[in-house]
């Protein structure tokens, strides 16, 4: 990596006003809109957590009475939306935001205000959806909501309202940020850095967004139907009109299973980051990493009905899925082969992120290997809507995505606050967590197996499900405790934490080249690439090691301008939306789009400088 | 760069009791005879045909799971790195492996792919040996029967004769369900104004829960019904027994006994309006927003399945229904405890006692 002068040379001091909750509401700093996101996130995640023990506490023994079926029913559904769409998704929105400019070494996002403007309609759309317990409507027909449950006649409430413009309002979020960091990812690369020179994290989040832009579209059209047909009476879903449930279904996974893909992808670029830097080697097979992930991306657009073999399709449409879904398994393989193979004759550096990341790759194996085999339609037409799957999708998306990301706060948290993580609360955090997470859903591929279904609020004893349930209970108090013990290292490093230097870890990118945490502008002056792993091939040049990077002044370095438009245009989007909801209330929805179409305008002719 | 990896070992020895523990509690908590609604032990051929594909990728996974697991924990050990070490090998990759590694599982995948497309057509076609087809429809939360070959309706128990194909037709009378007895045959999900397809024979006499496999409203995880396998006799002398239920009598038979209660029981059923919603005739009955209730007093479960079929549950289902399971549409009539007695009563004499002739053949082996 060389450097080159960029910006003019200056001694004016940069403009005040950088504390405070005001900067925080009007800054369009990708940084801080990530720690906004991360934050925000996190306290999301904790609340699905929540519900998750409620649940779990209810089923430790059969009939139990802990829980009324109306708030279980509602709690389960809640947790599902919750971790896919205010934890698992904003969470890696989080290391987008913050680490894609770093990474590619850019000073921000291609679009800063808009930037703003998705984590606003996401806090609002997540606000909405959460406000529904307020009402006790709660939505409560679980995370796919299929129909004609959903149909006024058996949800008269308004909880599949609350459930449909929450994630309308969630969905903009979603596709602004697609399109700002997809255009981010293509436009912003430091000279030098080819697409075959990105870090596989910036490789797996702009698949990742291409997923965004292609999927979110057809939950919203599908959530738009379901609205006409609730408030609206149309017949699109309801069978009395002439209408489908099965073409739910249909649109649903449509959108659902690339989601699942959404939810994994970001994961496998971060443990793709972390297990060289902890092996001290290079990522094994970085270009068939970087196909395979386009392959996982392109087949999952293929293979939705694979979550309706119990539906009766018939045979050629179960062949075809089939087929298309154990496809999906060969370059997922070729990923965890890689993985293997970049820690195979390493110098395995046993630091928090990397038990993280190790934990990720053993616990997603199996939770692949269950995912073949209900690829196959007749062992599926067992396991379907069982614990069985319950168990595989959460070896996947907390073994897998949860276990990721855990691993990127550990790696990326120095950099973020300049604050180092305590290692040993660090790894009792993972011992606690992998002994909890396996206790909590290893046994429910067994329950699954042994005919006990999902979604049901309790149990009848005799069916043989007591002792496992009694261990998951169990194993969900240690995780939950694993959890306490994140949130204490953390608060504990903010106060006290070791100072981080900018490279803790002798990583490979250009995040670990500039002070810990950034500056504002990111880097002083512009890097160019012309490798894989940049520091790595500075610091071999330098002999070893690199000087610790100075803070310099920013004097003369343009950055766009603090700006309170974004979070009113986002409370316009969210207002219009929420009209809808309240049984057409029009003029909530006026009132909504005037504002946003105030914010739009104020937004676009605002000043760039004042 | 200073390393610490005493955690690691600590933990390495603890790996073997672990494992130990680990696989007496699997071993203890996994034989599917603990479990009545287990998948494992399939009892019926089209079970069957769905766990012999099972068995074939479970010990496929199991082979990959061990291999897999077994080389990344081993490179775990093997590559831990020391202090002072100096900077390993930088491979960036194999072309000759990533080939190896994309082949290998594409092999394997063949050999379940196999089977599947096989079982699948297998599973897809429809039986044409003379099957009995029953007509099922889920609602919210009480399955119900239909014999067409009999012109019966019931719910809840569904009868059936082993050694014969079993024909379902199903379908929904409001949300979408999803029929499984996992012993008997996979899940199959109920759709309004379709028919969906399933069928099995068994060959083992027994009964055989089952439950709604798809989420469905307030009680789903109380929507379950048994299946009762019997001897063609049996059988024989079920259907004839639920037939009779309500039947003209004959004039020539004595007339039954006359219970007090029961009349009584019988006169509260049509008084406070239970006859709105329920038949307790088998024989060509439409389909009403209850359950049938013929045959109810020698049913196994009440309630859809679940809540066994006492004096002491039906009186307390009968008082306060929301009080058993909240959210169902049987309204709470504030029944005395007098009246709920003498409605238990008529409710329990709603047995099907098999025909003389049909005990006589069973008793006999024939």
């Amino acid at each position: 990596m060389s450097t080159i002068a960029m910006g003019h040379a200056g001694t004016e001091a940069v403009p005040a006003g950088k504390k405070g909750l005001w900067s925080w509401i009007t800054t369009v700093d990708h940084k801080r809109i990530g720690i906004l996101y991360g934050v925000t996130a996190f306290l999301f995640f904790l609340l699905g957590g929540l519900e998750a023990l409620l649940i779990r506490w209810q089923l430790g023994a059969p009939d139990k009475t802990f829980l009324s079926p109306e708030a279980y029913n509602q709690l389960f559904t809640m947790h599902g939306t919750t971790m896919i769409f205010l934890g698992v998704m904003p969470l890696s929105a989080m290391f987008f935001n913050y680490f894609i400019p770093l990474q590619i070494g850019a000073r921000d996002v291609a679009f800063p205000r808009l930037n703003a403007y998705s984590y606003w309609v996401f806090l609002f759309g997540g606000l909405v959806l959460n406000a529904s317990f307020l009402f006790n409507a709660a939505p409560d027909m679980g995370w796919f909501a299929y129909a004609n449950l959903t149909s006024k006649q058996f949800s008269p409430g308004l909880n599949v309202d609350f459930w449909i413009i929450g994630l309308q309002i969630l969905g903009i979020a979603s596709l602004a940020a697609a399109v700002n960091f997809f255009v981010t990812i293509i436009n912003l690369r430091a000279p030098g850095m080819k697409m075959m020179r990105m870090p596989m994290f910036v490789w797996m989040s702009l698949i990742t967004q291409v997923l965004l832009l292609l999927a979110f579209p057809i939950i919203t059209v599908a959530l738009v139907l379901l609205m006409l047909d609730r408030n609206f009476g149309t017949h699109f879903f309801v069978p009395s009109g002439g209408g489908d449930p099965v073409l739910w279904q249909h649109l649903f996974w449509l959108f659902g299973h690339p989601e699942v893909y959404i939810l994994i992808l970001p994961a496998f670029g971060v443990v793709s980051e972390i297990l060289p830097v902890f092996s001290r080697k290079p990522l094994f097979g970085y270009a068939a990493m970087v196909f395979s992930g386009c392959f996982i991306a392109f087949l999952g657009f293929g293979v939705w009905s694979h979550h309706m073999f119990s539906t009766g399709m018939g045979p050629m449409a179960d062949t075809v899925f089939s087929l298309g879904t154990m496809l999906i398994a060969i370059p997922t393989g070729v990923k965890i082969f890689n993985w293997i193979g970049t820690v195979w004759g390493g110098s395995i550096q046993y630091k928090t992120p990397m038990y993280f990341a190790l934990g990720f790759v053993a616990m997603f194996i199996i939770g692949g290997l269950s995912g073949v085999m209900h690829a196959s339609p007749p062992a599926d037409l067992q396991q379907t809507d069982s614990y069985f799957i319950v168990a595989h999708f959460h070896y996947v998306l907390f073994g897998g995505s949860i276990f990721a990301l855990t691993a990127g706060a550990y790696y990326w948290f120095p950099k973020m606050t300049g604050r180092m993580l305590s290692e040993s609360l660090g790894k009792l955090h993972f011992w606690l967590m992998f002994l909890g997470f396996n206790l909590t859903f290893a046994p429910m591929h067994i329950l699954g197996l042994n005919g006990m279904p999902r979604r049901v609020y309790t149990y009848s004893a005799g069916m043989g499900f007591e002792f496992w349930n009694a261990v998951e209970t169990a194993g969900s108090l240690i995780l939950g405790f694993s959890f306490l013990v994140f949130i204490i290292n953390i608060l504990k490093s903010l106060r006290s934490g070791a100072v981080a230097p900018a490279d803790p870890w002798h990583g490979a990118t250009l995040e670990w080249s500039i002070p810990s945490p950034p500056q504002e502008w990111n880097f002083a002056v512009e890097p160019t690439v012309d490798g894989r792993d940049p520091l790595w091939e500075e610091r071999r040049k330098a002999g070893g090691t690199l000087p610790e990077p100075a803070r310099v002044s920013g004097a003369g370095i343009h950055l766009p301008s603090p700006s309170y438009w974004p979070i009113i245009t986002a409370f316009g989007t969210a207002m219009t939306l929420v009209g809808f909801l309240m049984h057409v209330t029009l003029w909530v929805i006026l009132a909504g789009v005037a504002i946003t179409m105030l914010g739009i305008f104020s937004w676009a002719f605002e000043p760039a400088d004042h | 760069m200073a390393l610490r990896t005493p955690s690691l070992r600590r933990v390495a020895r603890w790996v073997p009791a672990l494992c130990v523990a680990l696989a007496v509690l699997v071993l203890a908590g996994c034989s599917p005879d603990a479990y009545p609604q287990t998948t494992l032990a399939p009892k019926a051929d089209f079970a069957e045909l769905l766990d012999t594909v099972f068995r074939r990728s479970f010990q496929l996974a199991t082979i990959v799971f061990f291999l897999v697991e077994g080389a990344l924990v081993w490179a775990l050990f093997r590559f831990r790195g020391k202090p002072g070490d100096a900077e390993p090998a930088q491979t960036h990759g194999n072309a000759m492996l990533e080939v190896v590694w994309t082949v290998i599982p594409a092999v394997i995948l063949v050999f379940i792919a196999i089977p599947t497309i096989q079982t699948i057509f297998k599973t897809a076609e429809v039986p044409t040996d003379d099957p009995l087809v029953i007509e099922v429809t889920g609602h919210q939360w009480w399955w119900e029967f239909r014999y067409p070959e009999y012109n019966l309706v019931t719910a809840g128990d569904m009868h059936v004769p082993v050694g014969r194909t079993v024909d379902l037709r199903m379908t929904t009378g409001d949300v979408v369900h999803s029929f499984w007895t996992p012993q008997l045959a996979g899940k199959r999900d109920v759709f309004p104004k379709r028919d969906n397809r399933l069928w099995f024979r068994t060959e083992t006499a027994g009964t055989y829960p089952g439950q709604c496999a798809e989420f469905c409203g307030t009680q789903h995880a109380r929507m379950a019904f048994q299946v009762i396998a019997q001897a063609p006799a049996e059988f024989e002398g079920w259907r004839t027994g639920l037939a009779a239920i309500g039947a003209p009598v004959d004039s020539g038979a004595p007339a039954p006994a006359a219970d007090p209660l029961v009349d009584h029981g019988k006169q509260l059923f049509a008084m406070k309006g239970c006859v709105g919603c329920h038949m307790v005739i088998a024989v060509g009955a439409p389909t009403m927003v209850g359950p049938n209730l013929a045959g109810i007093g020698s049913r196994t479960m009440i309630a859809s399945g679940w809540l066994p079929n006492t004096d002491e549950n039906l009186a307390r289902w009968i008082h306060n229904p929301q009080a058993v399971k909240v959210g169902v549409l049987m309204p709470n009539l504030g029944l005395t405890d007098e009246e709920t007695t003498a409605l238990v009563a008529y409710l329990r004499s709603l047995s099907v006692t098999p025909a003389p002739g049909a005990v006589a053949t069973t008793a006999t082996g024939n």
